[in-house]
């Protein structure tokens, strides 16, 4: 197979105007006449499901939770880059794409980063327009703040909750369109399988998670935005509904998944501290502006942070890091804080941790400006720590927290599949080989909003659709398909829980494909993997019904798509013999311990084709060519 | 932060489905973590039933992190559990004592049916938004962002009555079921903005007639709304809710 990106011509600043002049379009009469299915409603699903709606497309909205409000996105704390330049600082379009083909480690399209920085002044502003409550100075203007991986001050939020408040602002949206008719909600539905009818993606099974019935729906356009697979190490900053299974049946079905062994880990979480822990949360990455991380000298200091003197502590991100300091991107923030963890130099009862302290900027700028800024942030970490940020500093270690692997997407975010379009942090696209904080938020809305909407509409308006409805006999055979594997399941009886082979498989993962990976471990973790889904298949006891209100069920379903696309990781992380971004493979370093890039023989991205649950997947490349970001090593010094 | 390890003995409501009769039902726990979050304690005891063949508890969780309003469950009384300004999954065990016994409920609510066990179906407060809690502006028809300046308490009052997460705990914890709080923290969060303020007096008097419609009860001003909410979301939204409304009635003509 050859994978052609669909990269439109001409200079890269005019691509995008170009290619959408070039565009097809559906006249408005006739948007009617389609359907397009949206899966997932977070800040990609929910922006794309409510911007077709008001183009006049009919548009089937599906979730697994009970609202479309709840979708993950609602959890982004930091914020959301743009290129206003509102600070006068020298941004501009052309510095967030160089920071973020940067920041990416220089894995990810050009044409396509540069469209996203275009973009992302319109997303402020549409934003603003749906009464996103955004932080502003006393003028009345809109505020910005610094994240990692850039040297201005990009980023807009609204407090530590701003993926909430933009995806509230989708959700209205959303609404707005429900009301109006053109938008149909199905929540708390589970797509089990795609439908695909003559080569093109025409429809899903999905089970109703209240009665456990099958359902099948039809369209002529399926658009995935079902987010990341970090959830498959268990341990994750994902909510715990989060899962692979919607872009896994996909991949099954001959969509292309790419680059899956990129994963971030994000720098500032709130350590793990016993065996029983549901999940990791995080700190937003915004607390580095004035947060500072460090370490005591002496290892194992049976002092209190606050009676380690200055001279006795080691910041170890400003000291190697002096320009970009504590705000150096996550990958290099988050293999520090392991290093100095494995050096024996980690805080905390477990040594699993580094200082993150607010004691400077308190004295500084005193304690109500700071509950100002990070007031929830330190709340939430006080509830689940029972020590406050204000007293004495954070415990933070690294989690995963974002994929930036998916599956593979062209220019117009569709997918090998004719009529497959895949959004958001559910695609490849946009982030390379690591994602820049404040970024995801871009991505997804641009996506949603902006690119889709005129996307779908040159695949619609150029090609032949054949009427299908779900009496097609391929929906019936996927709906076989769906019953039967639920049935293998339940028919187990086994003896382990769902959730135990789930920890067993993210311990797997965190050890040999998390942070730091080589090529022993790599092969090891493939064949403990292998025999962890062989136990899985015999040992498993999911209890209850098929046709009920069933959560063991359902999360059987999706950590069996875990154990199978965990070794998909594997396979990637291993044809990848290089370092790059948050993919490190010891082997390849520098001298001062950075990933170190082999662009001669991996300047390219790795889709991978499904050919059985037991056979190894094929390998398609997608090279790589940087014409305006020249490759270089990465420098945060 | 020390640990401790305590017992419990636990009442949870179990109900099949919403055309069965529910009871509660009494679990214990033991070895549980004053480090656990609560959702966690359940999970510990969901674990064990699947191990004894039975059916674990049925709860809504998601994110685990406060925000997206997915968890809740009344304990022992209490919409989100006995510490203030707390969703369910952000309390920890550590505020409770060896031996005590915990009451777990699902929200009530005539507008919340129960679908199992603390599982509660509360797609009327979708339906409570889409009856105008947006402001109404399709993609691609913004004007520039700083075109439109908003004093900064303007935009932070907007922003404390946008934290609303969702989760109903105003409407469990109500006397008459009402919804007054999640109506007023949208009408407000939309209506205190300058880009809201077109659309303000319809969109009151759509959502409250639509509160009506779905089967939430009046407010009569008993505060436990407040007093529970997760987010701490004040009553004066309500005091915001009904001036719009109220103007709304007497000088508008929409209806």
């Amino acid at each position: 197979m050859r994978l052609d990106a669909h990269i439109p011509g001409g200079p890269i600043t005019e691509k995008w105007d170009r290619y959408r002049f070039d565009l097809k379009l559906v006249n408005p009469a006739n948007k009617r006449k389609f359907d397009i299915i949206v899966v997932g409603t977070g800040l990609a699903g929910g922006s794309a499901a409510a911007s077709l709606a008001e183009l006049g497309y009919h548009v089937k909205s599906f979730c697994i939770q009970d609202s479309p409000r709840r979708a993950h996105s609602i959890a982004a704390q930091g914020g959301i880059n743009a290129a206003k330049n509102y600070t006068n600082e020298g941004d501009s379009i052309w510095r967030l794409f160089y920071d973020t083909i940067k920041g990416g480690d220089f894995r990810s399209r050009e044409a396509n980063v540069y469209r996203l920085a275009q973009i992302s002044n319109n997303i402020i502003d549409q934003c603003v327009a749906q009464g996103v409550p955004f932080a502003r100075d006393y003028g009345g203007r809109l505020a910005n703040r610094s994240f990692g991986g850039a040297q201005v001050q990009r980023t807009f939020y609204a407090k530590g909750q701003t993926g909430q408040q933009l995806l509230l602002g989708a959700y209205g949206a959303l609404s707005r369109q429900v009301a109006a008719g053109g938008v149909t909600l199905y929540p708390r539905r589970e797509m089990l399988e795609l439908v695909i009818v003559n080569g093109q993606a025409r429809g899903i099974v999905v089970r109703n998670l209240v009665t456990g019935e099958i359902e099948t729906h039809a369209a002529h356009a399926v658009v995935l935005s079902t987010g990341g697979y970090g959830n498959v190490f268990f341990l994750s900053t994902n909510a715990m509904g989060s899962n692979v299974t919607a872009a896994f049946r996909a991949y099954r079905k001959g969509a292309l998944f790419a680059n899956p062994c990129f994963t971030q880990i994000h720098p500032t979480c709130i350590p793990v501290h016993g065996s029983y822990q549901s999940k990791l949360t995080l700190m937003s990455e915004s607390l580095r502006n004035d947060g500072r991380v460090w370490v005591p000298k002496t290892p194992n200091d049976p002092r209190k942070p606050g009676d380690i003197p200055e001279s006795e502590r080691y910041y170890y991100l400003e000291e190697k890091y002096p320009s970009f300091g504590n705000l150096v991107p996550r990958d290099v923030a988050s293999r520090n804080a392991k290093f100095i963890c494995d050096q024996g130099m980690g805080v905390g009862e477990t040594g699993l941790a580094v200082y993150l302290d607010f004691a400077d900027v308190i004295k500084r700028d005193g304690r109500a400006a700071v509950e100002k800024k990070y007031g929830n942030l330190f709340q939430m970490y006080e509830k689940i720590t029972g020590q406050s940020p204000y007293e004495q500093p954070m415990m933070i270690y690294p989690a995963i927290h974002y994929t930036m692997g998916g599956l593979w997407v062209d220019y117009n975010l569709m997918s090998n599949i004719d009529g497959l379009f895949v959004l958001g942090e559910a695609n490849f696209s946009d982030h390379g080989a690591n994602r820049l904080g404040a970024s995801a938020l871009m991505q997804g809305l641009a996506d949603g909003y902006f690119v889709l909407p005129y996307t779908i509409g040159g695949y619609l308006a150029g090609t032949q659709l054949a009427d299908v409805t779900t009496s097609h006999p391929v929906f019936a055979q996927m709906v076989n398909d769906a019953n039967d594997r639920i049935q293998r399941l339940l028919s187990i009886n086994g003896r382990r829980t769902v959730d135990t082979f789930h920890r067993q498989l993210g311990s797997i993962l965190w050890d040999y494909c998390g942070m730091s990976r080589n090529n022993e471990g790599l092969a090891k973790a493939k064949g403990m993997v292998q025999e962890l889904r062989n136990e899985f298949w015999e040992d498993v006891r999911i209890p209850g019904q098929p046709r009920d209100f069933n959560q063991s069920l359902e999360r059987a379903g999706r950590v069996a798509d875990f154990l199978e696309f965990a070794e998909l990781m594997i396979v990637d992380a291993e044809a990848r013999q290089e370092s790059c971004g948050a993919h490190f493979n010891e082997a390849y370093q520098t001298d001062e311990n950075e990933a170190l890039r082999d662009d001669e023989h991996f300047c390219h991205v790795s889709a991978w084709g499904y050919t059985g649950s037991d056979s190894p997947p094929e390998q398609i490349i997608e090279p790589l060519s940087f014409e305006y970001v020249p490759l270089t090593q990465r420098s945060y010094k | 932060m020390t640990e401790r390890t305590i017992r419990l003995t636990l009442k949870i409501w179990r109900q099949k489905s919403a055309a069965e009769k529910g009871r509660l039902e009494t679990y214990h726990a033991d070895n549980i973590s004053s480090d656990m979050s609560f959702l966690e304690m359940i999970d510990v005891v969901n674990e064990q039933l699947a191990l004894d063949d039975r059916e674990p508890i049925a709860f809504d969780h998601d994110c685990r992190e406060g925000i997206c309003g997915m968890c809740g469950a009344v304990v022992n009384g209490r919409p989100h559990g006995p510490e203030k300004g707390t969703t369910l999954c952000q309390l920890h065990m550590r505020h409770f004592n060896n031996g005590d016994t915990i009451v777990i409920e699902p929200w009530r609510s005539r507008a919340f049916p129960i679908i199992k066990d603390l599982v509660v179906n509360r797609g009327a407060l979708d339906t409570l938004i889409q009856s105008g809690g947006y402001i109404s502006v399709n993609t691609g028809a913004a004007q520039e962002a700083n075109t439109t300046l908003i004093p900064q308490e303007k935009s932070e009052a907007a922003m404390d009555a946008a934290t609303c997460i969702g989760c109903g705990a105003c409407v469990a914890a109500c006397p008459n079921a009402s919804a007054m709080l999640f109506v007023g923290a949208k009408v407000s969060h939309l209506g205190l903005l300058p880009q809201g303020r077109p659309e303000a007096a319809r969109r009151a008097l759509r959502m409250v007639r639509q509160m009506d419609q779905l089967g939430f009860g009046n407010c009569s001003n008993e505060r436990e709304c407040e007093a529970e909410c997760p987010k701490e979301i004040s009553i004066t939204n309500i005091a915001r809710l009904n001036r719009e409304f109220l103007k709304a009635g007497f000088f508008s003509s929409s209806s």
